[in-house]
């Protein structure tokens, strides 16, 4: 376990990390060069950067796929989708999907 | 010497607002991932005023998650922050994003932008200005966006750490941050390439899982991106664009 100061020492350090890769790109005063063709590619990160969190948090366990229907989280986010596509607001997809999963969870133990 | 003239507050300004409400659609996603990132950090053995120190100053979630049992476990700092440095590799190619929008703005102010801008903040911030060039109204609307979504993370990622062992974790509410992230992943699916490019990251971040240090997320925007570019340069007729932009 890390002292005290060590901690201090790493958290200061993780601190200077979030501002250096968060502003990777605009910190410099020259601009890096990126080509356009990427930069239009990257129209597509934010997306994918979100699918790539949620999907796994869905279908996988400990590292693995998996293999049972009997999996709360399957019917939660069928349920906020459905709530999204109908209504189109974030909170209630968050409200629907939760008021599915913790019945499942907490009462069938899924 | 010049008369200031009084500038209203920021917070004052519409766009503030709209930022800010934005974000609170997210909030309770935010909190309920807060609070379990909270709970870590209070069970890892560390003074509760160091994680403190930790939730206020690092603000990235998933870095500290990441590096909180290597620094238990007394690994060497490099180790450390090599971790945090491939978990935050997104925030690396969302930056190059950003810089059309903050290029132009002063050192000082860019450092404390770079601060704020997590993963929402730039999902909901590129969905309301998808043209890449800078206009009075994305600094107000920037910071009532990062205001709501830095409290909203704070508050209970802090209260985690001090009740960590009052709070059920196993009832599963940190799934709540999943749902408020389906939302938000819904809200950008446009049409059927952004649709396609989706459904690619998804299945190349479970493909890739094993990868470590989160690396997956890497692998699945390279995918979605490169599957993107393809349907926008070879569709029967150009593609739409993965924003609304005209």
């Amino acid at each position: 376990m890390l002292s005290a100061w060590e901690a201090v020492l790493a958290i200061v350090g993780l601190t200077v990390l979030t501002v250096l890769t968060r502003g990777f790109f605009f910190l410099t005063e020259r601009e890096i060069p990126i080509p356009a063709w990427l930069m239009q590619g990257l129209r597509y990160a934010p997306l994918a950067a979100l699918a790539a969190v949620v999907v796994p948090e869905v279908v996988m366990t400990q590292g693995a796929l998996i293999t049972t229907w009997q999996d709360a989280r399957l019917y939660a986010v069928a349920a906020g989708a459905a709530w999204f596509f109908w209504r189109r607001t974030i909170l209630g997809t968050i409200v629907t999907g939760m008021s599915v999963l913790l019945p499942l969870k907490l009462g069938l133990g899924w | 010497m010049s008369i200031a003239l009084p500038l209203p507050p920021i917070w004052r300004h519409p766009e503030f607002l709209r930022g800010s409400r934005e974000m609170l659609g997210t909030a309770i996603g935010i909190a309920a991932w807060g609070l379990v990132a909270g709970v870590a950090m209070g069970k890892s053995g560390f003074a509760p005023w160091l994680m403190v120190l930790m939730s206020l100053l690092v603000f990235a979630g998933s870095a500290q998650l990441a590096v909180l049992p290597l620094m238990t476990a007394g690994a060497p700092l490099w180790v450390i922050w090599a971790t945090a440095a491939c978990v935050n590799l997104r925030f690396v190619i969302f930056s190059a994003q950003w810089r059309p929008y903050f290029g132009h703005l002063p050192l000082p102010l860019r450092v404390r932008l770079a601060y704020f801008t997590a993963d929402l903040n730039y999902v909901l911030f590129m969905r309301r200005f998808p043209q890449p060039r800078p206009a009075p109204e994305q600094l107000p609307y920037f910071w009532g966006g990062v205001t709501t979504n830095w409290v909203a993370w704070q508050v209970p990622s802090i209260a985690g750490i001090f009740l960590a062992n009052a709070v059920p974790v196993h009832w599963g509410f940190g799934f709540a941050g999943t749902l408020a992230l389906l939302g938000l992943t819904l809200s950008l699916v446009t049409g059927k390439a952004t649709a396609v490019a989706g459904l690619v990251a998804g299945c190349a971040a479970v493909a890739a899982y094993a990868l470590p240090l989160k690396l997956n997320i890497v692998v699945a925007i390279a995918a979605a991106v490169a599957i993107g570019l393809l349907i926008d340069h070879t569709g029967p007729r150009r593609a739409e664009p993965a924003d609304d932009a005209t």
